[in-house]
């Protein structure tokens, strides 16, 4: 069977969710790709969209629907070469509409999951549950009328694990996008030892029609991206813990928020990324690696607890964020929690008091945004760092630690054999997390 | 043919150049329509000439206001502007991008006519109302509808770029791409020196190597960058065309006004292709015919406006003009000669890739450049005006060089 005939039937598991919309937006649009080859014309290609939610499912139709609008509109020329045959399609209007109808044409919402019996592809985008995933693995595995192929998007469970309890004789692979699949550029491949090459060739000429990055990772749970996020995550809510000895718990989420933003050129802060996952996210997946990691602890008590008192962060169904560590207006940080107070505490009242203990940027700085589309990067990163270096404030002295830790932890991720190279550990969080620069450096 | 009546223009005035590069502009936000525009064009030239009741006729020209703003019958906007215009004649001028030199050419045939001495002329278009990828398909109505299923995706874009295409081939792409970087460096610098522009705002340090962009066929079209095309704008211009009668009537005196000495229209077949694809023919000849009226040769123009909806569009039109020998327009730019201290200025605000290309609005926009430049209005653009050479030209181009108008203007 070979990379057409496989695309004739496939199945996307927890479809309506947010990493499964945009791979059946994806998948789907790479499946319209393939039955518009000439020789494949007279083919049948069908999607399924599976979720359990049909609520869920008619968000999901129109979702994908605006999308493809959006995609069709950005490769308008293409498209005008798809249809150059189509005499009543003349406008740019016309030719949107068709190639959205003839997508969603292909796709079918379903809630059984009977109808991924016939497919050829399984791709798997459930909540991060080894138990649930296992479970529909093998009940699909068992009952298919073909053998397919699994494709998880799980980003921390082993698959050996997954290929194991579902005994699917390693027809298992780990395609992990990133959010929003659709737009971001990165997904890492896992092959356990049992996975066939010609499972890791058919994702790589999939990822790369997609115009997307592969990075493979080993096996190992958390892969690069988590692997490195967590413990990030870890270091940051312990020099919290630190701090909040001397003031409250509020201003020492700002500050470590702050410093790992503005001082370290992140996109966001560290607790605000923790929010953008989901503060439940963030618990399950280290709940997933603790037992595969012997020598570090990879669980906060503090995750813990927020979600015992039900503040949970991640995001609402048209991308907005929910409150979490932070509160959030229009996507502006207007409050921190105090989990003293047990109530958010409005930026203004703790910012003055914060930024004067954290002391001023360097002079070199650029912001983050600046930063990422210099041409110049490495120069610009060079200077800031080795004058970031000089200072002597609370804030640049933290910088230069939490920069020195990140560094740590992605070259534990390369000696661990996690990742196959500093490189790999840099494009992840560069193309995966929007980092500007790769954490394995020599910038301080 | 001459003109049989001294036929001034007066109380100019343009709108901002609205659309992305402006900092005010966010095409999520609501934005003013038509409506505004048109009002707030219109109100600016009647305070300059004594209010409505001084106005004899209205023009208005637009383009494609039936599709981008689903609003025809735009003649009757007028009273809008001011209730003293109500009951007073009124016309709209259609020929695609060259709408508003129609409408020009309307106000100017009426007071030949001597049906009336005062004309309020206001040129309009909101395309900003959909995106750039529909857009195209309403700009395709400037070409024939039965081309629209074999033109391009960007269907003006991939017409000029068809042309570049054949000019690379015949001249050679790194010389031609020099010139056309030339362009966009002329257009923007001058667009810097007016509020109105725009590109105004735009602050890129390295102009030439941002022109110097290869063009990309699979994102956009084969021979043009994005910086070879004017942008999509909102916007409107208001002007008065007078008699003698009228620029009293309206309290005026020449000084303030300039004089129009000649005008050239000529059409080409909608149905047919160029003859040649590095000249533009129907250009040259309004060129032709409005020095000829005007009794004046390309050497006695001080400043010219012409309709750089595409920097190739501005090579071909100085050959057309007679500037530079053909082939040789693309050297004639890169020589610095267009450029504002050059030997021949040439759109001193920007033109349709800096100031702006709301297309309705651009030959009442080119009108009122030329005005302000020979009456000493034109601000920090203010360009030399010599006095031995006391004239502008204007040049402006509905569809590829399909309805043309071209005008010269004397300082008084």
């Amino acid at each position: 069977m070979n990379y057409n005939e496989r695309f004739e039937n496939v199945t996307v598991l927890g479809a309506a969710g947010k990493m499964g919309s945009g791979i059946l937006l994806l998948t789907a649009m790479e499946m319209y790709d393939i039955s518009m080859k000439p020789e494949n014309r007279d083919k049948h290609y069908i999607l399924y969209a599976l979720d359990i939610s049909q609520k869920a499912l008619s968000g999901l139709m129109t979702y994908i629907q605006d999308q493809l609008v959006k995609q069709a509109e950005r490769k308008i020329n293409a498209l005008r070469e798809n249809y150059k045959d189509r005499k009543d399609l003349a406008y740019n209007s016309e030719i949107i509409a068709q190639y959205v109808k003839d997508v969603m044409a292909m796709i079918r919402p379903v809630t059984t999951t009977e109808s991924a019996y016939e497919s050829h592809i399984i791709f798997e985008a459930a909540s991060e549950n080894p138990d649930l995933k296992t479970k529909i693995f093998a009940q699909i595995n068992a009952n298919s009328k073909c053998e397919p192929w699994f494709f998880t998007n799980t980003s921390s469970i082993p698959i050996s694990y997954l290929n194991e309890k579902a005994n699917l004789n390693g027809r298992i692979i780990g395609v992990h996008f990133y959010n929003p699949p659709a737009v971001q550029k990165l997904v890492e491949v896992i092959k356990c030892d049992q996975t066939p090459d010609i499972m890791g060739e058919f994702v790589s000429t999939y990822i790369k029609n997609l115009r997307k990055i592969e990075v493979p990772s080993y096996d190992k749970a958390g892969f690069i991206g988590n692997g490195h996020f967590m413990r990030d995550a870890l270091y940051g809510m312990m020099r919290m813990e630190k701090l909040r000895k001397d003031m409250s718990f509020a201003e020492a989420v700002y500050i470590v928020n702050k410093v790992s933003q503005d001082f370290l050129i992140r996109p966001m802060g560290i607790f605000q990324l923790i929010d953008y996952v989901g503060i439940d996210v963030c618990q399950f997946i280290m709940k997933v690696m603790k037992p595969y990691v012997t020598d570090e602890d990879i669980h906060s008590p503090l995750l813990d607890t927020m979600m015992e008192i039900g503040v949970k962060g991640g995001q609402n169904h048209d991308g907005s964020q929910k409150d979490g560590f932070l509160k959030y207006e229009k996507g502006r940080i207007v409050a921190i929690w105090d989990l003293d107070k047990k109530e958010y505490v409005k930026i203004e009242d703790i910012s003055e008091k914060c930024d004067k203990l954290i002391g001023a940027l360097p002079q070199e700085h650029q912001p983050w945004k600046v930063v990422v589309k210099h041409p110049d990067k490495n120069e610009v990163l060079t200077k800031y760092f080795s004058a970031l270096k000089r200072e002597s404030g609370m804030g640049a002295k933290l910088a230069v630690e939490y920069h020195t830790k990140s560094k740590q932890i992605g070259e534990k991720l390369v000696s661990d054999k996690v990742a196959f190279t500093a490189d790999d550990v840099n494009t992840v969080l560069m193309t995966g997390f929007f980092h500007a620069y790769g954490p394995i450096n020599d910038f301080i | 043919m001459q003109l049989r009546k001294k036929i001034y223009m007066v109380a100019g005035y343009n709108t901002i150049s609205m659309g992305s590069g402006r900092k005010e502009f966010n095409p999520r936000k609501a934005r003013p329509g038509l409506e505004e525009y048109m009002i707030e064009a219109g109100q600016a030239a009647l305070k300059q000439i004594g209010g409505a009741k001084n106005v004899d006729e209205c023009v208005v020209g637009n383009f494609m206001a039936a599709r981008y703003n689903n609003q025809g019958n735009l003649a009757a906007f007028f009273p809008m502007i001011d209730e003293g215009l109500k009951y007073k004649p009124a016309t709209k001028t259609e020929g695609a991008c060259a709408s508003g030199s129609l409408a020009l050419a309307t106000g100017i045939k009426t007071i030949l006519a001597e049906t009336a001495d005062v004309v309020l002329v206001i040129g309009v278009e909101v395309q900003n109302t959909m995106k750039a990828v529909y857009g195209a398909d309403v700009l395709a109505g400037a070409g024939w509808a039965k081309e629209r299923k074999d033109g391009h995706a960007h269907f003006f874009p991939g017409k000029f770029s068809d042309r570049a295409g054949k000019y690379y081939e015949k001249f050679g792409y790194d010389y031609t791409r020099q010139a056309m970087a030339t362009w966009y460096k002329n257009a923007i610098e001058n667009a810097r020196l007016c509020p109105t522009a725009q590109e105004f705002h735009n602050t890129t340090a390295d102009l030439m190597s941002v022109g110097m962009t290869k063009p990309n066929g699979r994102t956009f079209v084969d021979n043009l960058n994005v910086f070879d095309c004017s942008k999509v704008s909102d916007g409107a211009s208001a002007i008065v065309i007078v008699s003698e009668e009228g620029l009293k009537k309206c309290g005026l005196t020449p000084k303030d006004a300039v004089e129009v000495i000649g005008i050239g229209q000529a059409i080409n077949d909608l149905t047919k292709n160029p003859d040649d694809y590095t000249k533009l023919d129907a250009t040259a000849e309004a060129v032709k015919k409005a020095l000829a009226m005007a009794k004046i040769t390309k050497d006695d123009l001080a400043t010219i406006e012409l309709h750089d909806c595409f920097s190739m569009a501005g090579i071909l039109a100085i050959e057309a003009i007679g500037l530079a020998p053909h082939g040789k327009g693309a050297q004639f730019v890169i020589d610095g000669h267009t450029a504002r201290n050059g030997k021949m200025p040439i759109n001193t605000t920007g033109g349709l890739v800096g100031w702006g290309h709301p297309t309705g609005a651009t030959g009442v926009h080119q009108a009122v450049t030329i005005w302000e430049q020979l009456t000493g209005k034109a601000g920090d653009a203010q360009i030399n005006i010599p006095a031995n050479k006391p004239y502008g030209l204007t040049i402006n181009m509905g569809g590829d060089d399909k309805t043309l108008v071209s005008i010269v203007y004397k300082k008084n």
